[in-house]
């Protein structure tokens, strides 16, 4: 039985280490910060909770385990809206999102002008929003 | 097996701080900050039980909840320029309005 908790342990430490270097990888590698955002999402969510699943396994019932259930639940609520949050201040704030036309030859008007994810007029309406609210 | 996922979770700080330094906006920062905060609350907990002191994990609850509240911190007072209510505006008037609308948002 122990044995079984050890292999579990293992898997889900080692699975957690693997996402959480994925995530960093990301976060360095990826070109935009809203897909930046992917990377750290995988960091607290997917890696988090597997390395406190891998401790969970080793700490059996007890009150440590309550505490890391505690831990997991605060991160799983917390780091969605701080992720949110932080998305949102920077559409609020005109960070364009980097589109995939950007790489090709295209002027910034013909981007524009072709408004595939209609994101790009988005920040200026919420601009708007935003200097008539601080009047 | 913790010295394992020790390794790695200092390996992935060591990555994130080189995003929270080259980053080209605030946001990446946050962000970075963000993901190192959770990286910290892991690696607290990690090395309580390496060390075979559980107590750790009090200090990595702890940590937990300011993390959050430091994201929201410093994006709040990027925005507003302001933790608190700066600016006291009478009640019924525009301005209170239109904080009122922003808040909602």
């Amino acid at each position: 039985m122990d044995i079984l908790l050890d292999i579990l342990s293992w898997a889900f430490l080692l699975a957690g280490g693997a996402f959480l270097l994925i995530g960093g990888l990301g976060l360095i590698r990826l070109p935009d910060f809203y897909s930046r955002m992917h990377a750290a999402g995988i960091i607290d969510t997917l890696g988090a909770d597997l390395i406190l699943m891998g401790m969970i396994f080793q700490a059996g019932f007890s009150l440590v385990t309550v505490k890391l259930l505690l831990i997991g639940a605060f991160i799983f609520i917390t780091s969605p809206t701080s992720t949110h949050a932080v998305a949102n201040a920077a559409l609020v704030a005109g960070l364009e999102p980097k589109l995939s036309t950007d790489d090709t030859e295209s002027t910034p008007a013909a981007v524009e002008s072709q408004d595939v994810t209609g994101l790009s007029a988005l920040p200026d309406v919420q601009k708007q929003e935003g200097a008539s609210s601080e009047s | 097996m913790f010295i394992v996922a020790t390794l790695a979770i200092l390996v992935t700080m060591a990555l994130t701080l080189a995003r929270l330094y080259m980053g080209p906006s605030l946001y990446d920062r946050t962000l970075a900050v963000n993901a190192f905060g959770t990286k910290t609350v892991l690696l607290i907990g990690v090395l309580g039980f390496l060390f075979e002191r559980p107590d750790f994990l009090d200090i990595a609850l702890v940590y937990a909840l300011i993390n959050f509240i430091g994201t929201i911190a410093i994006l709040k007072f990027w925005r507003y320029r302001a933790l608190g209510d700066a600016v006291q505006a009478p009640p019924g008037s525009d301005a209170e309005s239109d904080r009122s609308a922003t808040g909602r948002r």
